[in-house]
């Protein structure tokens, strides 16, 4: 349990290790690219994790990184053609972003510093913490800046019709100012 | 030297298991990633000219289609157009009048431009200025009132792009002409 609850809060991998922080601030522009990256980034952290914890005594130490690459890029390959066969609007809104995924730290920052010295299980719950972890900060972003940079959460219209949208919360400045605030109020509440 | 070996093979596995699954997947999918694809090109077509039953590509020329409506007579032809807009590649679909004189619409097929500034080429109001918009001698894009039937006005803020979205049309709509025009 202790594994799977460290990425959720304690160990963040956004908000306290700050891992990640490319993906996070492009794509966060609504609730959905939060949650299909998010969940995206889940997939092939779990795999990954699990495949690495696998092979960890059979890799040589010099070619490790090499095989971890490999494994991952399998991975968010697999995640990349799956959006673009099952779901083309948001695969075309990730953009690049999920091929990106390969170079994302966490996946190899969690295989190298984690799966490669652990058991197949802790592996598992460790990956899928430090991806729901990475995940529901991603939505918060995403419905804080389509909420003020387009007046609505999931494409439901929620601000009144008088409402401004700020556009600049759906430009790369918004995401620097939320996740700011956000990395902020996390710091405070871990200062006690 | 057996070192040396079990790093090679260590490779040489990992990277085969790697290429044989991501050859399978990409195999089961391949015909649904073409299908959405082409169903993107038809829905766009369908948007700008609903009379159409039937569609063929003009062969020997990528991203060029005929339209024929229900009594077999070509409607319109539409075709697909690409070019820089602000921020990276602006792809489009562009329905034309045979006669190669007036657009019947356009539709954005994808594009990266800001949100809420350049990517308002995708909204209706902007797109709705192509239909019946005359492209002979070229069209236009002013930042005032359109005075001409030629012209499209700009979206406040995003000058570029909509400039952009006018020259891949008159680009494209050129070699239409040197390919159909009499």
């Amino acid at each position: 349990m202790k594994d799977f609850l460290a990425g959720l809060w304690k160990e963040h991998p956004l908000l306290r290790q700050l891992l990640g922080m490319c993906s996070t601030l492009a794509v966060t522009t609504s609730v959905v690219n939060g949650i299909s990256m998010g969940l995206g980034v889940v997939f092939v952290l779990v795999f990954s994790c699990l495949i690495v914890s696998c092979i960890r005594k059979f890799v040589p130490d010099e070619v490790r990184i090499a095989v971890y690459a490999a494994v991952i890029a399998t991975f968010v390959t697999i995640v990349d053609i799956f959006f673009k066969a099952n779901f083309p609007d948001i695969s075309r809104s990730l953009g690049p972003y999920v091929p990106l995924i390969i170079v994302n730290c966490i996946i190899l920052g969690r295989c190298e510093a984690f799966a490669s010295k652990n058991d197949m299980w802790p592996s598992v719950k460790d990956a899928l913490g430090m991806g729901l972890g990475y995940t529901w900060v991603l939505i918060v972003l995403g419905a804080i800046r389509e909420l003020l940079g387009a007046g609505t959460i999931l494409g439901f219209k929620i601000m009144p019709a008088s409402y401004e949208p700020m556009v600049i919360m759906l430009l790369p400045a918004g995401a620097f100012i939320v996740l700011g605030f956000i990395v902020a109020i996390m710091n405070k509440l871990e200062q006690k | 030297m057996r070192y040396v070996l079990k790093i090679v093979l260590a490779l040489t596995i990992t990277c085969g298991a790697c290429a044989f699954s991501l050859a399978f997947v990409s195999r089961v999918t391949k015909d649904k990633i073409e299908q959405n694809a082409r169903k993107r090109i038809e829905d766009a077509i369908m948007r700008l000219a609903p009379e159409t039953k039937k569609i063929e590509e003009v062969k020997a020329a990528g991203g060029i289609y005929q339209l024929y409506d229900a009594k077999n007579s070509l409607v319109s032809l539409a075709f697909l157009a690409e070019g820089d807009g602000y921020q990276g590649k602006i792809k489009m679909l562009g329905v034309i009048a045979p006669s190669l004189e007036r657009m019947q619409g356009v539709e954005i097929i994808d594009s990266v431009e800001t949100p809420g500034l350049g990517a308002r080429i995708a909204e209706d109001f902007f797109k709705d200025q192509f239909k019946t918009l005359r492209v002979a001698p070229a069209i236009e894009c002013v930042k005032d009132k359109v005075s001409a039937d030629n012209q499209i006005s700009a979206i406040t803020g995003a000058t570029i792009s909509s400039r952009a979205v006018a020259n891949i049309m008159n680009k494209r709509v050129a070699e239409l002409k040197t390919r159909f025009g009499k």
